[in-house]
């Protein structure tokens, strides 16, 4: 499968980042490239075989349902929480109007 | 079956209807962090740095969030996944710190079920059962506010990683009462189960309802899917609207377009949300920064062994065991609260009287559902008032149960008793009906004397003065005359 | 007086313990030498003098009160920048994380300081730690200490640890913290001249490490020989309730159980390794540490790894993937950088604050990442990769019955010089040949100095062992640095 102008331009989208028309131009060879060498997967014969889940046999914890058990990843931290925001006003954290 | 059609200009048209329900789950912290979850608080004060997906930030999951979705799916009859796995759901919005939702999609921890509903409450056999096809966990978003300032939207992500349960419906539904009855059958069911507080005004519970048309016997036509509905008498409007829009689009020569879209209740109909259209490509996959969640069987059966008796054993039992009507066991366990003062009251009354529980059901029930809400009125008192209690609801029944106060005195006792500082007991005391045979027929003697031109009328015919005979004798011993003996003597004496 | 930069982790802290020099002379000493090399080889984003000096302060009072000193006591460090480190700005070398100051410390971190360390500077990378060569930091490029005879082109120290590695080999740092997604630890360590080990996936907490790709990223120490990465790993390691994947178990002395002596050891030497075109002087270095390898003890095995092929682009898919969801974040709403054009709507602000934000090889794996996942491709692609993942892992635990570890080259060359594959991102890409099958299997792999290419430049050896099995790995990586005595070290031209 290989990607031309348009579908980067969608993915590009989908990912929220900007490119110029020349960055377009510039990523798809490239992308291409990648994306070629990658398909060489393809051809692995995958029968039966399951997807990875886990890459270390682990099982999955759970906590306790407890309030800021441990303060760093409890709540009550507005100010750490919005110190480094590029816009906070009364408690919230600023974005351009969205209009629903 | 339902027969509910719209009817077009061309014919008849069925409407199918699946919901989609997100249950805010009863917990106290969130899903994947520490913060509370409690409604109400400062804006972004249950915010960790989890929550705020702050750089290097990682989820563990809640166990009591985990508990309540399986004990969710044990009460609806569903099958328990004990390999589930959590996964990303990618998009880009200001209510969502990470830019992705942490949902399941591919292996959900609660697969098929069925939840029975009843259509008319008063008839028994209109059931039908609704098939669920799945129940996952996942996060709730943040919120945004954008009316409090000319150029910018605030955020605030109090919600942000609520854990919430999404109850899917398979597409069984066929009129607006079918989804009415769901969506108050499963709300009844989560609050039995506590899994989810039910409270629709808070957004504890809110409903995707996805609606298509077809001729009836027909494949299911395209749907629609109105996001957000918070109540039970919405989703029904949503339903009529929804089906009669489709029905006027295709009737039109037009065809139904699949999207989302967002009902306005002020004006009462749907309209789309063609904002939130721009390509969506969530690129689900699993979330790597979380193991597959593994249930032993141990915890699967503890959740079990927590569930308390659920809505449809409950009525069953009340109908069976207690010998109660289909209507009144049916409304006795509509509600939690009202099912448990009943529970309560049954308990306390039986043993005040001394008589089995089953002996006393029906008075308790009719207490509750027809006599006590007129008083509670009349008092301009809330069933939650401090002086409704078990105790003295218990007094004045068992009290009427015995014969010493007549059922309309324990209901104006009560109304005084909620309005005023009376003692109980002592008014019931001084209120005991005569059961004295001399006193009654010296006062029915009295009354049959002074209305002698009324006893000639009776006689002549004119049964229906009976009654009268009966008040003005009450009236004269002030309430206190056992009914019974009253009866019996007026009827002696007017032979 | 020896000089105090010329020590490692062990020797300053048994150095400190007894009372040779002091905790804030050896901070001072390395602070000076962090500030004389920053402008030469730019392997530090900030430095932290005052951090360095308060932490061996403290280390100072403790000895002097008879307190018990840490693992690390008196030993000032580099912190990779991509570990978050509390009011220290942490950018993981990105415009789009320019000024943020954390409010809360990584695990790692954090446990390294408990331990007595004392922190020198936040150290360059690649970008979001995607990169082999540290040429694609928005805080310019690292220069390797090492240079080329008569030659003052700048090399690559390797990425993605690539300020770790130039500033531990310059000796500006006696040690420094790594991650290693796919050889971001261990090539440049072999590109350096030094050791670098990354234990099994789940040993270190990745809670305050800024993401790359979660199933993959892994912290670890880079330091000057193996005993120092013993010590440090101790002290960086453990479980970590806030990190599912975090292993609940106990951390094992791996200093004192220390053992070059392979006897009843099998080595196993994976055929598929073997490519077309090596260069000879990496498989002369390969040779050289099987014949190490057979003088400390070890039998020698052949063994067969038949996916190995596939591992690049195995990785090449699952690592963009989870990258391109994990930088999603980045949105300019809550931290770091936010591009808000005029009159631009939400949307347009993501778009236009991730454009500006992100350098080019971090949009180029966001773009492979999101296009894989993306709705008719994610089974022919990430599924795909998922189980030829699994295949991969399936052959290292079949390799592992018939032997301990796994000795392979860390990477196919020498240090190459800057701008040499940057053009090329697949070149680029091919670097991690060797290190990547180990990632993807989430086993403990390091590597250490195996000799000098022909241009007198590190090369580096890489051994990998069972899960969990971090002493196996540690204890053949000794048995090598015993026998290569490897004494080269750049020479001072900054």
């Amino acid at each position: 499968m290989s990607v031309d102008t348009a579908t980067v331009a969608k993915i590009a989208s989908l990912a929220r980042i900007k490119v110029s028309e020349a960055e377009l131009e510039a990523m798809v060879p490239e992308l291409n490239g990648i994306l070629a060498w990658v398909e060489q997967l393809g051809e692995v014969n995958v029968d039966g075989i399951e997807p990875m889940t886990a890459v270390i046999p682990n099982k999955q914890r759970l906590r306790d349902d407890v309030v800021n058990a441990d303060p760093l990843t409890g709540g009550d931290i507005r100010d750490k929480v919005l110190a480094n925001a590029p816009a906070a006003e009364h408690g919230f954290f600023g974005v351009p109007k969205v209009i629903e | 079956m339902s027969d509910y059609r719209i009817h077009g200009a061309t014919g008849e048209w069925e409407v199918v209807i699946g919901l989609e329900v997100h249950a805010q789950v009863t917990s106290n912290a969130k899903l994947f962090s520490g913060a509370a979850t409690a409604f109400g608080a400062e804006p972004n004060a249950q915010v960790s740095l989890v929550d705020a997906a702050m750089p290097g930030m990682l989820p563990v999951p809640n166990m009591e969030c985990i508990r309540q979705a399986v004990r969710t799916g044990l009460a609806i009859n569903a099958q328990i996944n004990k390999w589930s796995r959590f996964d990303r759901k990618n998009y880009f919005y200001a209510d969502l710190p990470q830019g992705y939702q942490i949902s399941q999609l591919y292996h959900p921890i609660v697969g098929e079920g069925e939840i029975e509903i009843q259509l008319d409450d008063k008839d028994p056999e209109s059931t039908k059962t609704i098939g669920i096809e799945r129940i996952h966990v996942e996060q709730d978003a943040g919120k945004l506010m954008h009316d409090q300032h000319p150029t910018m939207s605030y955020v605030d992500l109090n919600r942000s990683g609520v854990a919430l349960m999404e109850i899917v419906s398979r597409p069984d539904m066929r009129s607006p009462a079918e989804a009415g009855a769901y969506l108050s059958k499963l709300r009844t069911i989560l609050r039995y189960v506590g899994s989810c507080d039910g409270n629709m005004d808070q957004g504890s519970m809110r409903a995707d309802v996805n609606v298509s048309v077809r001729r009836p016997g027909e494949p299911f036509g395209t749907r629609t899917e109105t996001k957000n509905v918070n109540s039970v008498r919405f989703v029904m409007a949503v339903v009529e609207q929804e089906a009669k829009r489709q029905v006027a689009v295709i009737e039109d020569g037009g065809t139904v377009v699949q999207e989302t879209r967002l009902y306005d209740p002020d004006r009462n109909e749907t309209r789309s949300m063609r904002s939130k259209e721009d390509a969506h490509d969530y690129r689900y996959f699993p979330d790597p920064d979380l193991l597959p969640l593994e249930l032993t069987d141990d915890f699967v059966a503890e959740c079990k062994a927590s569930l308390p008796e659920l809505p449809d054993a409950k009525r069953h039992r009340y109908e069976t065991a207690l010998g109660l009507s289909a209507y009144d066991a049916g409304q006795l366990t509509l509600e939690v609260e009202t099912y448990q003062q009943f529970e309560e009251m049954l308990e306390s009354v039986a043993r005040e009287s001394g008589a089995p529980e089953r002996d006393v059901a029906k008075r308790v029930a009719n207490w509750i559902l027809s006599e006590r809400p007129g008083v509670l009125r009349a008092a301009g008192v809330a069933v939650t008032d401090p002086r409704n209690t078990v105790a003295a609801n218990t007094a004045l029944i068992v009290a009427v149960s015995k014969g010493v106060i007549s059922g309309g005195k324990a209901k104006e006792i009560f109304q005084q008793y909620l309005t005023s500082d009376i003692d109980l007991a002592e008014t019931i005391a001084s209120n005991q009906q005569t059961t004295d045979t001399g006193a009654i027929e010296a006062a029915v003697d009295a009354i049959l004397a002074a209305n002698a031109d009324k006893v000639e009328q009776y006689k002549g015919g004119k049964e229906a003065l009976f009654g009268f005979f009966v008040g003005q004798t009450m009236k004269a011993m002030q309430g206190k005359g056992n009914p019974q003996l009253v009866n019996q003597v007026l009827k002696d004496k007017l032979g | 007086m020896t000089d105090l930069t010329d020590l490692g982790v062990a020797a300053i802290r048994d150095g400190v313990a007894k009372g040779d020099f002091s905790a804030t002379e050896v901070a001072s000493a390395f602070n000076a030498a962090v500030a004389e090399a920053q402008d030469a080889l730019n392997a530090f984003i900030v430095t932290t003098p005052e951090k360095a000096l308060a932490a061996a302060a403290a280390v100072d009072a403790d000895r002097a009160a008879g307190k018990p000193l840490g693992k690390m006591a008196g030993v000032p460090i580099g912190m990779k920048d991509l570990f978050a480190t509390q009011d220290v700005q942490t950018t993981a070398a990105s415009k789009i994380l320019e000024g943020f100051k954390p409010k809360y410390e990584s695990t790692v971190s954090a446990r390294l300081w408990q331990a007595g360390a004392g922190m020198l500077g936040k150290l360059n990378l690649d970008q979001f730690a995607m990169g082999s060569s540290n040429e694609t930091s928005a805080f310019g490029n690292v220069i390797s200490p090492w240079r080329r005879p008569n030659d003052t082109a700048p090399l690559a120290p390797g990425g993605s640890s690539g300020g770790s590695s130039a500033a531990v080999a310059a000796r500006i740092a006696p040690a420094a913290t790594g991650t290693d997604t796919g050889g971001s630890i261990r090539q440049p360590a072999a590109f350096t001249g030094i050791s670098g080990i990354k234990p099994t996936y789940g040993r270190c907490s990745r809670w305050g490490i800024v993401a790359f790709a979660s199933s993959l990223d892994q912290a670890g120490p880079m330091a000057r020989d193996v005993r120092d990465c013993a010590i440090m790993l101790e002290a960086m390691a453990g479980f970590d309730p806030k990190d599912s994947t975090s292993l609940d178990m106990p951390v094992p002395d791996w200093e004192a159980a220390l053992n070059d002596d392979l006897r009843g050891k099998k080595v196993g030497i994976p055929r598929e390794y073997r490519l077309d075109g090596m260069d000879p002087d990496v498989a002369a270095s390969w040779e050289q540490g099987i014949a190490w390898l057979k003088d400390a003890g070890a039998e020698i095995v052949e063994v067969s790894l038949p996916h190995t092929k596939y591992a690049l682009p195995t990785y090449y898919i699952i690592a963009p993937a989870e990258a391109s969801s994990n930088l999603a974040r980045y949105d300019g709403v809550r931290y770091g950088l936010r591009d808000l054009p005029d009159g631009a709507g939400l949307q347009d602000m993501y778009a236009a604050t991730r454009a500006a934000g992100f350098g080019a090889e971090v949009k180029r794996r966001i773009l492979i990442g999101t296009y894989v996942l993306s709705a008719g491709f994610y089974d022919a692609y990430y599924t795909q990769a998922q189980k030829v993942r699994t295949l991969i892992s399936h052959d290292f635990t079949n390799a592992f019955t018939q032997c301990d570890v796994i000795l392979a080259p860390t990477a196919p060359s020498a240090a190459f010089a800057l701008g040499e594959k940057s053009a090329d991102p697949l070149e680029m890409y091919l670097n991690d040949v060797f290190s990547v099958p180990a990632s993807l299997a989430g086993l403990p792999a390091m590597s250490v100095p195996g000799g000098v290419d022909r241009n007198g430049l590190p090369l580096g050896l890489q051994v990998i062992g069972r899960a969990f099995d971090e002493q196996g790995v540690l204890n053949a990586g000794l048995a090598i640095e015993k026998r290569a005595a490897f004494s080269a070290r750049p020479a001072k031209w900054w």
